[in-house]
């Protein structure tokens, strides 16, 4: 599973952003932050074919020696990046998928709860439990 | 590239080799500067017997083998063009398993045909197998044929089938030489052919093939090789398609065992090889490389298997160490080395992925898809890192950082081998991430060896680095010659610490820079961030901080806190060590106040700043810093609230400072420098009431969010600030225009930058700020600042007036000043300086006159100090005295409404002024005290004369008028007050209202008069009147003889008291009476010391009454009573009932010839309720003798009009005033109001339609209006008498009228 998750607002400023504790969490910020260099590539290459602009999955923004890095974009240019350990061969594309989708839903909901402000920080309870039944469980 | 290769092809074909070995000399050269390769474990073409392990040169230039056997000087004859030919036309492969057909030009190798060429059973190699068989013949005797042509063929037969190969063909040549040589004994050609069809082919006809003049230009000859081109082709496609099927199927069928024991990937790799070499060779470049992607494939689910423990025995070969990481060869088609460990069971992991990736490098660059190379380089590259961790392979540290770095370099190089510069910089993004890793893993190394460190590489690292050059092994011969070779590049930058760095910074500018050209920025600034660190590590911190200041920049504005925090660690030291002393605290101002870090670091940070602080002030400026990273200011609270104080007053400033540090710190000063404006109080003046009102006082500060998380909202921006302004005229402070400003326009209407924050707290690096040295500032000293909120209170000087705006902050920590250069929303408050005031008020609405009232006096003392002595002098006046009172106190207020202090007033009466000794009182103090007055009652008509004010004014009557609002007659009534502070008198009006209205009239009856007053209370109070009274002033001999029986009435509000007199007289009743109502009034149920006298005067005129009227109505003759619409008649009788005055006789009487004094009078019968018909006269003149009891009688026709008790009809007398008399009366206007009767007869006159021709219309109007046009005209006018000189005996008599005797008329009235 995920090893980082992060929700980006479309400043490109992190609404949300959680790693396994285990890890260099600094790292993944580092590494959440430059991928958007690629998220941005692929949203502006995006526009550019217009058959393409309901795909909001990325795909793989760019692997690393430890990690895969993973981008969505929401339609409201709000970037999800979720990071897998390149040691987790058993993830499939499809899983990624669905746990982009997973997060859109909750992060959907977010937005709906009427104390939400736009923009802020997102400390919302559900989704916070979403993400971390995304991510690896680590003692 | 690609193309170059084909050329090469085309031409080593067209030097057409009829021989193995020649073919195999002349591709080497070719092959050897191309690509270069050999090809083990093949049995060779030629010599096979005597070398069987001589290398076969495997190349691209490989064709499928076509064998010839036969006439082999014939078919040396025929090669060029058939070898020429067989590739121009394309040949559709239709495939197997759906795969789809292809269009394939097909060329062939052709070689001598031996039996060593044919596959030994069980031998699988695919490229030496012959594909098809060719035996030549020109044959066209029989008899040779039988005799040894035949022979031949059947010996060929026999070695193919041995071999079980079907792939043959046998080519007749037939030329018309050979015809014209062979004459005489005619056999058909095609006898041979038959011959040879029946003796070989039998049902297959199509393998024996005719050629026929082959070596002419005709149009037969054309066709025939057209036709054995299509021959071959097809021959060579099924034989492929049989062929390569087969090999297929074996392969698959040895797939499958995979899972049994024994199983060797190494095998099934070569067997699976051997395809992707055939399909090579037919360039289906696509096909072969699907068999490596399979191969692959595979090879990483045994890996991933092995990683879910599912070992496979073979696999234990690649789990051996790691010896060699030479990294990636891609300059040959073929590694042979490694395909032969390969072969042998013996590679490891890296020597199967690196060969396995040479090999889908070259095909992927045939077909020229070089950017997918360096894609999958990165991925082979993660993934190789991976897969030995995977396998816990060991590896000795460092050795797959060279591996990596070597084998990106590689790549790189490849590519840019096969690509020109302008196409490599189109493709930066695809090979940007190789130089990243490059340099990444070229960093790790340096790091590892010690090449980075200040010192330099130490003895241990020295042999770390043996270790690991070792590991590279040889110099590869394809680079030997090159200088910048990877290997070499490695080489040398682990030799030194220089060659490293050189090494390194290339590598990582290169990087940048193609960061940047793709737009990738952050990526570039975190190679940036990396350089930085390397730079540290090298004590460079000067080129450091450019690079990490660029990195914090990007973070910053884009919000990522931990970034942040982390590179302005970095900076902190970079700043120290560089010694740049500002900087560093600043930035360490700002870690103190970071959440991200902990306690401890924060505490150091702060530290830091303090241990500055505290050191001896020996330079000559102080360090200034921002605030806002020290400590926000959150809220400022003014006491009071309205943040408006009278000049000297106290005004306190609270500042709430949320303090960031972790520590307390504790401040020498904290100042706020403060602009004054002086009020000028002029035309534009803002009014900031509604502003100041809404916050009570209290400004919130908004502050960015100091934990650096989303640092705006983005759209809201800043709020719009408005404010009220008012024009007045400076003159009189009328209001010339209104109007709303937007206080901060420059920070809304700035232009936004589109996605960046604002700037908050956490700017890069805050701006310069300077305490501007102010004149006033607010000043605390020694204050200790806790983490989190403060509150600081400053009292504000106010000592002139004006608008006071605070506009910096600044806190002093010894030699540290943190200074907030501009305090926003802006903050300010006003200091105003009043005049003193003095207001008086009714204590209660309304004042009511003729009663003491209470008057409140309040004195707003403004910048003026009441001292002991001070006292207020009102000036009296008889209208409204003051009343003495012993108890009269003042209260002093403070300006908050706080009772401050009483005391008793001390009031002195003189004759002329009241003096109101004022107690001591401070500045901007209230004070208050309440005074009685009592407003006498002006009686009626009297009008002194004008008085003169002690201060020498006139003094002014106070006029009485009736006031809209109230039935009441309201008083002005003024006050001059001279006051302490004020050279001038001080002039205050109060209105008080008069609780009655009075009237008075005149009955009569015959010569006896009485008066009547009505009293009508109109106020809202119940009052009591006692004592009523009337008195006449000038007549003692005069009695007035009271009816009212009580003496206490009361009047209720809004009722009336009537009070009746008899005047009764002894000689003669004087003609003018001068009257004195006076009664007492107490408002209700108070004691009777409370009465108060309340006095009306009036005059009564032309009292005497004159005549006397009686009228009489008779019935007609013969009736006893009156009937309706019978005439009857009216008699009315007048007598004189006094002597004529003396006024009288001049006014308007005239003397008869016969010495009778006579007047005029004229009499007039109406009937205003239409119940008499007045039948001709109605009204006419009668001359009066002047002497008592002369009597005149008129009779007047008058008719009923209904039956019953009808009233008389009304008979008025009036004076007729002849036109000589006319100037004679001046009608008093004033007398208008008291006597009504006057109008009242105007509206009878007006009544009277049928008198008008005798009357003056116009002269009646002037009566009471122009005495102009009365003088003007001298006309005959009427006057009426005053009400009692005419005593009408008959008033409101009624007389019996019965209906007229025929009833059959009946009006019924029902109403």
């Amino acid at each position: 599973m995920a090893v980082c998750i992060a929700v980006i607002a479309k400043e490109n400023y992190p609404l949300y952003i959680r790693s396994v504790p285990s890890q260099n969490e600094l790292k993944f910020h580092y590494t959440v932050h430059t991928s958007l260099d690629v998220v941005e590539e692929k949203v502006s290459a995006v526009g550019k074919s217009l058959a393409d602009q309901r795909e909001l999955y990325l795909g793989l923004l760019y692997p690393t020696e430890d990690y895969k890095v993973y981008g969505y974009v929401t339609n409201s240019k709000v970037k999800f990046v979720i990071v897998v350990d390149s040691s987790n061969t058993s993830l499939r594309d499809n899983e990624i998928r669905s746990m982009f989708r997973k997060l859109h839903n909750s992060f959907t909901d977010v937005m709906c709860n009427p104390f939400y402000n736009p923009g802020d920080p997102i400390q919302s309870k559900a989704f916070n439990g979403i993400v971390s039944g995304m991510m690896v469980q680590t003692g | 590239m690609t193309q170059g290769l084909r050329t090469s092809r085309r031409c080593s074909g067209d030097a057409g080799p009829t021989d193995s070995t020649e073919l195999h000399r002349e591709a080497l050269p070719n092959n050897k500067a191309l690509f270069g390769g050999y090809f083990h474990g093949v049995p060779p073409l030629k010599h096979m017997e005597s070398q069987e392990e001589k290398p076969v040169i495997y190349t691209m230039e490989n064709k499928p083998i076509v064998t010839c056997a036969g006439d082999q000087s014939l078919f040396t004859s025929l090669y060029t063009s058939l070898a020429q030919q067989l590739p121009r036309e394309p040949m559709e492969w239709r495939r197997t398993y759906g795969r789809a057909p292809k269009m394939i030009h097909l060329e062939a190798n052709f070689v001598q045909f031996k039996e060593e060429l044919l596959p030994k059973e069980g031998n699988k190699a695919l490229l030496t197998f012959p594909f098809l068989h060719i035996y030549w013949t020109d044959c066209c005797d029989t008899e040779t044929y039988k005799s040894s042509v035949k022979e031949d063929m059947m010996r060929w037969q026999n070695t193919l089938r041995s071999h079980s190969s079907a792939d043959w063909v046998i080519i007749v040549v037939e030329t018309n030489d050979t015809k014209k040589k062979n004459k005489p004994n005619i056999l058909p050609r095609s006898s041979i052919v038959d011959k040879i069809r029946s003796d070989f082919c039998n049902k297959q006809n199509d393998r024996c093939v005719v050629l026929s003049d082959p070596l002419k230009d005709s149009s037969r000859s054309l066709e025939s090789w057209n036709s054995l081109l299509l021959k071959l082709r097809t021959l060579l496609l099924m034989s492929f398609t049989k062929n390569l099927g087969r090999f297929e199927d074996d392969m698959r069928t040895l797939r499958e065992k995979r899972t049994q024991p024994g199983w060797s990937f190494c095998e099934y790799f070569m067997v699976q090889e051997e395809l992707a070499f055939v399909f090579e060779m037919l360039q289906q470049f696509e096909d072969a490389l699907v068999q490596y992607d399979e191969l692959d494939a595979l090879f990483t689910q045994y890996v991933l298997n092995f990683g879910a423990g599912d070992t496979a025995n073979w696999l234990g070969s690649f789990c051996a160490p790691v010896r060699n990481w030479s990294g990636l060869l891609l300059r040959r088609p073929i590694d042979m080395e490694k395909r032969d460990s390969i072969q042998r069971g013996e590679a490891s992991l890296l020597d199967l992925r690196s060969y396995l990736f040479s090999r889908q490098c070259t095909l992927l660059i045939f077909l020229q898809r070089p950017w997918e190379v360096t894609q999958r380089a990165l991925e082979l590259l993660h993934n190789c890192v991976q897969e030995l961790r995977l396998l816990e392979v060991s590896v000795i540290d460092g050795a797959l950082d060279c591996w990596v770095f070597l084998s990106c370099l590689e790549v790189l190089h490849r590519i840019e081998g096969c690509c020109d510069q302008a196409q490599l910089a189109a493709n930066c993004s695809h090979t940007v991430g190789l130089w990243a890793y490059a340099t990444d893993k070229l960093k790790s190394l340096g790091e590892l060896c010690g090449l980075v460190s200040k010192n330099g590489p130490t003895s241990e690292d020295l042999n770390r680095t043996v270790d690991l050059l070792a590991g590279l092994g040889d110099e590869r011969p394809e680079t030997v010659n090159s200088l910048q070779s990877p290997y070499k590049k490695l080489k040398e930058a682990l030799s030194s610490v220089e060659a490293f760095e050189r090494h390194y910074l290339e590598l990582s500018h290169a990087a940048m820079e193609m960061y940047q050209a793709i737009g990738r920025l952050r990526s570039a600034r975190l190679v940036g961030k990396s350089l930085a660190e390397f730079y540290m590590r090298k004590g460079d911190p000067e080129r450091a901080e450019t690079f990490l200041q660029e990195a914090l920049k990007s973070y910053v504005s884009e919000g990522w806190s931990l970034p942040v925090t982390h590179t302005r660690k970095q900076i902190a030291e970079c700043q120290k060590l560089l010694g740049r002393t500002e900087d560093y605290l600043q930035t360490s101002a700002l870690l103190a106040g970071d959440v991200n870090l902990s306690t401890e670091e924060r505490k150091h940070f702060c530290q830091e700043i303090l241990t500055f602080a505290g050191r001896s002030g020996n330079q000559s400026h102080k360090v200034t810093l921002s605030m806002n990273v020290f400590a926000q200011l959150t809220r400022l609270q003014f006491h009071p609230a309205a943040a408006s104080v009278h000049s000297g007053a106290v005004l306190q400033v609270e500042l709430t400072l949320r303090c960031l540090m972790p520590v307390s710190v504790r401040i020498q000063q904290l100042a706020a420098s403060i602009h004054f404006d002086i009020d000028h109080g002029g035309t534009l003046k803002r009014s900031k009431g509604t502003l100041r009102n809404a916050n009570q006082g209290t400004i919130e500060f908004k502050q960015g969010n100091s934990s650096a998380g989303p640092l705006f909202s983005a759209a809201a921006g800043p709020a719009l600030e408005m404010d009220e302004i008012q024009d007045r005229s400076p003159s009189d402070n009328s209001l010339n225009s209104v109007g709303v400003v937007c206080k901060n326009t420059h920070l809304i209407i700035r232009r936004r930058e589109n996605g960046s924050p604002p700037e908050t707290s956490n700017c890069v690096s805050p701006p310069a700020v300077a305490m501007k040295e102010g004149g006033q500032m607010l000043k605390v000293q020694n204050v200790t600042l806790e983490p989190g909120n403060n509150s600081i209170t400053f009292t504000a000087p106010s000592g002139q007036p004006g608008t006071y705006m605070l506009r910096q902050l600044c806190a002093t920590v010894g030699e540290v000043q943190f200074v907030l250069s501009h305090i926003y929303p802006s903050v300010r408050y006003e200091v105003y300086s009043q005049e003193p005031q003095l207001t008086v008020e009714p204590l209660s609405e309304p004042l009511l006159a003729g009663m003491p009232q209470l008057v409140k006096f309040t004195l707003l003392t403004g910048h003026y100090t009441v001292k002991k002595g001070d006292a207020l002098q009102l000036s009296n006046t008889e209208t409204m005295p003051i009343l003495p009172s012993s108890s009269c106190t003042a209260r002093i207020s403070s300006p908050e409404a706080e009772l401050v202090g009483e005391s008793v007033l001390s009031i002195q009466s003189s004759e002329k002024v009241t003096s109101i000794s004022l107690p001591p009182t401070p500045p901007y103090h209230v004070l208050e005290f309440q005074l009685e007055v009592l407003c006498i009652i002006p009686s009626g008509s009297e009008r002194p004369a004008n008085e003169r004010l002690t201060n020498g004014e006139v003094r002014h009557r106070p006029r009485s008028y009736s006031h809209p609002d109230t039935p009441m007659t309201a008083i002005d009534q003024r006050m001059s007050i001279d006051c302490p502070w004020s050279i001038y008198s001080t002039l205050l009006a109060l209105t008080f209202y008069i609780p009655f209205k009075t009237k008075h009239s005149l009955l009569s009856a015959g010569n006896r008069k009485y008066i009547q007053v009505c009293v009508q209370n109109v106020s809202d109070m119940n009052f009591t009147l006692a004592d009523m009274k009337l008195t006449e002033k000038q007549h003692s001999s005069l009695e007035l003889q009271s009816f009212n029986t009580k003496t206490n009435q009361l009047l209720c509000s809004k009722h009336s008291v009537f009070c009746l007199w008899e005047v009764r007289w002894k000689d003669d009743l004087p003609s003018c009476l001068q009257c004195v109502f006076s009664a007492n009034f107490s408002p209700l149920n108070q004691d009777s010391s409370a009465f108060k006298p309340f006095h009306y005067q009036f005059q009564l005129e032309r009292v005497t009454t004159l005549y006397s009227v009686r009228a009489e109505i008779l019935p007609p003759t013969g009736e006893q009573h009156c009937r309706s619409g019978l005439v009857c008649e009216l008699e009315v009788c007048i007598t004189r009932l006094t002597e004529p005055s003396e006024g009288e006789v001049a006014e308007d009487s005239k003397t008869d010839t016969d010495g009778l004094k006579t007047t005029k009078l004229m009499y007039e019968v109406a009937d205003s309720s239409s119940n008499w018909a007045v039948c001709g006269k109605s009204s006419g003149m009668v001359l009066m003798p002047l002497r008592v009891n002369a009597t005149h009688k008129v009779q007047i026709e008058v008719m009923p009009l209904f039956a019953g008790h009808l009233p008389f009809p009304k008979i008025k007398v009036l004076k007729y005033l002849p036109h000589n008399a006319a100037a004679a009366i001046q009608p008093d206007p004033d007398s208008c109001v008291e006597n009504d009767s006057l109008s009242l007869l105007d509206k009878a006159l007006d009544d009277q339609g049928d008198t008008a021709s005798i009357r003056s219309r116009g002269s009646v109007h002037s009566v009471g209006s122009s005495d102009q046009q009365q003088r003007g005209v001298a006309m005959p006018r009427l006057e009426p008498f005053s009400p009692g000189q005419v005593f009408n005996n008959s008033h409101s008599q009624q007389v019996l009228v019965l209906p007229t005797a025929d009833d059959h008329i009946m009006e019924v009235n029902a109403t």
